[in-house]
């Protein structure tokens, strides 16, 4: 019975810290909640600004370490995936690149870090990645928990692939059918809401991968497979016969994709997001990576201020070089060049009409504060 | 179906049809069984061979060959891995020539393998002459390897420093490199994958657990009632939970109970995660070795004036580590399967790069077996080649024998 | 430290050799040195959750899930709390488990003696069987079966229909199956009082016998006592206890019956067949480990076949067997992890859903952890107290 030692000390173990977890529902002793040591940094002329310590901090290790530490997907198709040679690509895995280039001014001074759906949070909370860009929908609860989203790079919604044969063509007819579905994702969660709102009954089957998921809807082993709509177009064109399968025009949720930074370093998460208004005012002007050096002497004031070559549109405070939006755009292009690169007609992961992620301009809702 | 042991070869051999008579139409009950087996491998294998040479797609495979061996380490720097590479089939061949007996046997699996993928016939961009010429290079090396290890100045000992040298050289410096330095820059461990990363898993899950699973197994039978305890808390419960959520709590749990701002590497965080698994599993092994050592080693340790720590370390340890290698050896084959559990932490093993490929492009999405196929073959061949070995290394060390 | 103690200290002997005061001092040092690792971790654990605001409690087990779990044996939908979701997770858990044992041990028990098999052909494919699952990762060999085999059925329109009516297809394997009315519960329950009966008169005539030495047909009677007390449970549930439900194809899916869905199957089969490799060779070195003599003794008392493997070598070998067979049970529970690879929502993968969805990692993570450590170690304890009885008592 000398066995049974061990087995009832880490019960009681187990029992007193559940107990103890259970007992303070938030263990606060003090009232402060981030450690503030105020700097004051003397702003030429008349304001004095107070900032948290943590107040730069990313973007120091960054450029100390040499290298940007970006959290992504291995395999998830168009948006962050390996190609023959073993490199990252994606939509997603570039904009880490883009970042690179404009902070170190080098696009390949990046550490990719593969994450699966259960990291992304932790690794945000704990500060393991410098940023995020893993195909992750800005919620209000992730922002809460997880760190800071910066700008949103895709706009996606929620939809369903079905067999033209089934007839399927709302989501009434859907009730009692078997739906193949990703876990651990807004996507489960959707659905199931979706569902329950209508009144309606589903089997589900849950997958971890997203390849799994496809593979067994398109082996049959459900009626409707369920995800985000660029996913679905993506995977629609590999099933064996694309043309029997059909997205239907339902969208059960928005999925803003956001690439996101820890919480607590205001200046690290103005960066991201400048670096992305930058990709987009850069299609606004029609700068793209091609022209981007030609454009610097443009007779448009916006552009040169875009790139670097007059005024300061932030980048002093923000501690980044005159050109480093412009060194964004070299490397991945302006966001219509990006998008097109992966999605568009010829692109190189599938292709997807640009739909809701088309400039304001033309009708989407890619939209961005000037830079200036 | 009779219940006698395995059958004994008879002194003389029977022609054929009397073979045949006696195991596999003796009686009715026999001949029927025989039909029956007969019938199951025809068709079975008939549909294999059919799936394999008619119905399947390997593009998935053919496609990116280097991926599944190297994962994501970079291209460029690729000679590093080459080198590596070569460097430790010389070794095999020199330990081939010093040893003989079972590394006999490795030495030349390893270089007909290789040989064999410097030749295959692919249709790819990714696989270029220089790759195919370094695989090439491995038997000739290890057959040079050989000749050198058959001279007679060669000593056993000079190997074994060669081979910590060498192991040393390649996983601290070669690999992963330096940071700022131009010859060897630093390659994260993010970027290796595939068999690299698999094996490197393994190889290293073993070696560190195993003073790890020593020092527990020393503890469990410690006189002193604190480390005792403890050792048993650690061995119970690592040995209570799946291996799974060990992965987990070391990847993902891990980082909050470490000052904030502390980054350990993931693959890093997934081999101390295996390690801690491991050290576990050995410690049961090892004490099972220590309680094999009979009570009369130790009083005659004792009567010649050896000290607690002398007996332990000169004395029982020996005995009883030589008694379980072999029990080691099936561990580390357990291990090397149970490394694929990293793929769901999201680390680019073996198998994680079989996904990350089915991911890569969408008309993949219905090749899942094929993926999935090519890569239990790996598995197999190797962990099939290591019990192989390891049955010899049984008979050589003569355990259970005595 | 070895086990050797009771040295005695002689005065004079310095206290930095008294092995006493060393003895007291590694305790006290190894002591420190693991309770201030842990006081440390914890330090930093509650800097980290009060730097990010995270909410250490179990009071999210009682919010709504959310989420769907694939397949339940107790009623779930996603309006039910975390709390249900972590129950369906634990039953489904048991459930591949118990069942994987199940099969696990008949196959394996088979294998083992086919390898055993004076029939060369017969002998080889067993040990085929045994090496092709051995040397594939369990992981591995799920996909495999998944994808090459349970996905690759013919679809529901063109299920393989067997006698029964059974009923194959990708959407799983539909049997008939009996399923109590409202009346069905005396039933179940004059099933159980028959069973109860059953074990006495097995137990209480089986030790008179024993004692006795005469014959009190325990066997009779108890089977007897088996199948009167459900005929008494039929006629007083009014005759219809138990209707027998025949699946049929009813909108997307067959409805009715017993559904086993591919991801249960594939899950149950890898499982059992894995371990069942394991066993096969756990039986066969058990049986060879029976002294041949033995064998011989027993046909010479002109003892059948049959009788000679289950009255002589298998008692003996089961000695042998039993305690590598105990570690593979426990191995077959902890692997079940592996279910939410193939789409089966088990106790881990319920877990790592509500971490994603929830967001306490720490909470869930104890609670997941305690109850695999809580199942391994009851299983043990059953299948150690079993091993200790049928051991030799060595005198």
């Amino acid at each position: 019975m000398r066995k049974l030692f061990p087995v009832i000390a880490v019960l009681i173990v187990f029992s007193v810290i559940s107990a103890a977890c259970g007992g303070t529902p938030a263990p606060v002793e003090q009232p402060k909640v981030v450690e503030t040591v105020v700097v004051t940094v003397e702003v030429p002329g008349e304001t004095i600004i107070t900032k948290p310590e943590a107040y730069g901090s990313i973007a120091a290790r960054v450029r100390e370490r040499g290298k940007l530490i970006c959290g992504i997907h291995t395999s998830l198709l168009g948006f962050g995936y390996l190609d023959a040679n073993g490199r990252n690509v994606g939509f997603d895995v570039d904009f880490c690149r883009a970042v690179a280039a404009a902070v170190l001014g080098d696009p390949e001074k990046v550490e990719f870090v593969p994450m699966t759906a259960a990291d992304r949070g932790p690794a945000l909370q704990t500060g393991e990645v410098d940023m995020l860009s893993r195909n992750a929908t800005w919620t209000s609860k992730r922002e809460a928990e997880w760190g800071n989203f910066t700008w949103t790079m895709f706009y996606d919604g929620q939809g369903f692939i079905v067999r033209k044969d089934s007839g399927v063509k709302t989501l009434q007819d859907m009730n009692g059918a078997t739906i193949c579905v990703t876990s651990g994702t807004t996507t489960e969660k959707n659905l199931a809401a979706a569902f329950a709102d209508a009144g309606l009954t589903y089997e589900a089957v849950i997958f971890e991968e997203t390849a799994a998921v496809y593979g067994a809807y398109d082996e049959g082993r459900c009626d409707v497979a369920t995800s985000d709509k660029s996913q679905l177009a993506s995977v629609q064109q590999g099933f064996k016969n694309p043309d029997d399968h059909e997205i239907l025009d339902i969208t059960i949720s928005k999925e803003p994709l956001t690439p996101a930074v820890p919480t607590g370093d205001d200046q690290w998460s103005d960066i991201v997001k400048v670096v992305m208004w930058g990709l987009i005012n850069a299609e606004d002007y029609g700068v793209t990576s091609a022209n981007v050096d030609a454009m610097k002497t443009s007779e448009n004031a916006n552009i040169r201020m875009l790139l670097g070559s007059e005024g300061d549109w932030g980048y002093s405070a923000l501690g980044l070089s005159p050109d480093a939006l412009a060194n964004a755009i070299k490397a991945i292009g302006n966001y219509g060049e990006h998008y097109d690169h992966y999605f568009g007609p010829q692109g190189i992961a599938f292709t997807l009409p640009r739909g809701l992620n088309n400039l304001w301009s033309n009708g989407g809702l890619i939209y961005a504060p000037p830079i200036k | 179906m009779t219940a006698s042991t395995e059958m004994l070869a008879p002194p003389t051999a029977p022609g054929p049809i009397a073979w045949l008579r006696k195991n596999l139409f003796g009686d009715m009950f026999n001949a029927l069984l025989t039909i029956l087996s007969l019938t199951v491998i025809l068709f079975g294998s008939l549909a294999i061979l059919k799936w394999v040479f008619i119905g399947a797609d390997w593009r998935p495979v053919t496609g990116a060959p280097l991926l599944y061996l190297i994962g994501q380490y970079p291209r460029d720097q690729i000679w590093r891995l080459a080198l590596s590479l070569l460097l430790l089939t010389f070794l095999i061949g020199l330990s081939w020539g010093v040893w003989e007996k079972f590394v006999k046997a490795f030495a030349i699996f390893l270089g007909l393998l290789l040989g064999v993928l410097a030749i295959i016939p692919l249709e790819t961009p990714t696989v270029t002459l220089g790759v195919r010429a370094v695989f090439l290079a491995n038997p000739l090396l290890i057959y040079l390897g050989y000749r050198i290890g058959r001279l007679q100045l060669v000593k056993s000992q000079h190997v074994v420093t060669l081979w910590l040298l060498v192991t040393a050289v390649i996983v601290l410096a070669l690999l992963p490199g330096f940071d700022s330095n131009p010859l060897l820059p630093r390659v994260p461990t993010t970027a290796w994958g595939g068999l690299l990363v698999t094996l490197l898993l393994a190889v290293g899950g073993i070696v560190l657990s195993f003073p790890i699973g020593v020092l527990l197994a020393l503890g469990r039978r410690s006189s002193l009632p604190v480390v005792k305890v403890f050792s048993i808390l650690f061995i119970e419960v690592v040995r209570g939970v799946p291996l799974i959520t060990i992965l987990f709590m070391f990847s993902i749990i891990l980082a909050l109970f470490l000052p904030a701002e502390s980054r350990i590497d993931r693959v890093i965080r997934a081999l101390i995660g295996i390690v801690v698994f491991s050290a576990a599993y050995t410690a049961e092994n090892v004490r099972g070795g220590l309680q094999a050592i009979p009570q009369g080693q130790v009083e005659a340790a004792k009567a010649v004036g050896l000290n607690n720590f002398q007996i332990t370390a000169l004395i029982v340890l020996p005995q009883a580590i030589r008694m379980v290698i072999p029990s080691i050896v099936g561990q580390f084959i357990s291990l090397f399967k149970d490394t694929t559990l990293v793929v769901i932490v999201g680390i680019n093993d073996l198998l994680g790069i079989g996904k990350a490929v089915l991911n890569s492009d969408p008309q993949f999405v219905s090749l899942q077996a094929e993926v999935y196929v090519f890569i239990a073959a790996i598995f197999w061949i190797f962990s099939y080649y290591m019990s192989y070995a390891s049955r010899l290394l049984e008979k050589a060390l003569g355990v259970g024998e005595r | 430290m070895t086990m050797i103690t009771g040295v005695h200290t002689r005065k004079g002997i310095p206290f930095w050799r008294d092995e006493r005061v060393l003895n007291a001092a590694a305790q006290v040092i190894s002591a420190v040195i693991v309770i201030g690792l842990v006081y440390w971790m914890i330090v930093n654990f509650m800097e980290i959750t009060r730097q990010r605001g995270m909410l250490l409690s179990y009071q999210f087990l009682k919010e709504p899930a959310g989420f769907p779990i694939a397949e339940s044996s107790i009623p779930y939908d996603p309006t039910m709390s975390f709390g249900r979701a972590f129950m369906v997770g634990l039953i489904n858990t048991l459930r591949v488990s118990v069942l994987g044992i199940l099969f696990a041990t008949l196959l394996g028990f088979f294998v083992g003696l086919a390898r055993l098999s004076s029939n060369w052909l017969f002998n080889r494919i067993a040990l085929a069987f045994i090496e092709f699952h051995r040397n594939i990762p369990l992981l591995v060999l799920l996909f495999l079966w998944y994808f090459s085999f349970f996905s690759k059925l013919p679809p529901v329109k063109a299920s393989i229909t067997l006698p029964g009516p059974i009923y194959i297809n990708q959407r799983g394997l539909y049997l008939a199956w009996p399923r109590l009315t409202e009346t069905g519960n005396i039933f179940m329950f004059s099933i159980g009082i028959g069973i109860l009966l059953a074990s006495i008169a097995w137990v209480v005539l089986r030790r008179r016998r024993e004692r006795t030495g005469k014959s009190t047909y325990f066997g009779a009677v108890s089977l007897g006592l088996l199948i009167l007390a459900p005929t008494i449970g039929w006629f007083a549930a009014g005759g219809t206890p138990l209707l027998v439900g025949i699946p049929t194809l009813q909108g997307f899916n067959f409805k009715g019956g017993l559904r086993l869905t591919p991801e249960f199957a594939g899950m149950l089969l890898g499982l059992s067949l894995y371990t069942a490799a394991f066993i096969a060779e756990a039986v066969r070195s058990g049986i060879q480990a029976v002294q041949r003599g033995q064998v011989e003794a027993a046909k010479a008392i002109g003892l059948s076949n049959y009788h000679v493997l289950s009255l002589i070598v298998i008692p003996q070998a089961m000695r042998v067997i039993i305690p590598p067979l105990i570690s593979q049970y426990l191995n077959l529970t902890k692997n079940s992890s592996l279910a939410l690879a193939i789409g089966f929502q088990e106790l881990f993968a319920v877990g790592k859903i509500t971490i994603n969805q929830a967001g306490r990692a720490i909470p869930v993570f104890i609670m997941v952890m305690a109850t695999y450590l809580a199942m391994s170690l009851f299983t043990s304890l059953v299948l150690n107290s079993y091993n200790r009885r049928i051991q030799f008592i060595e005198k």
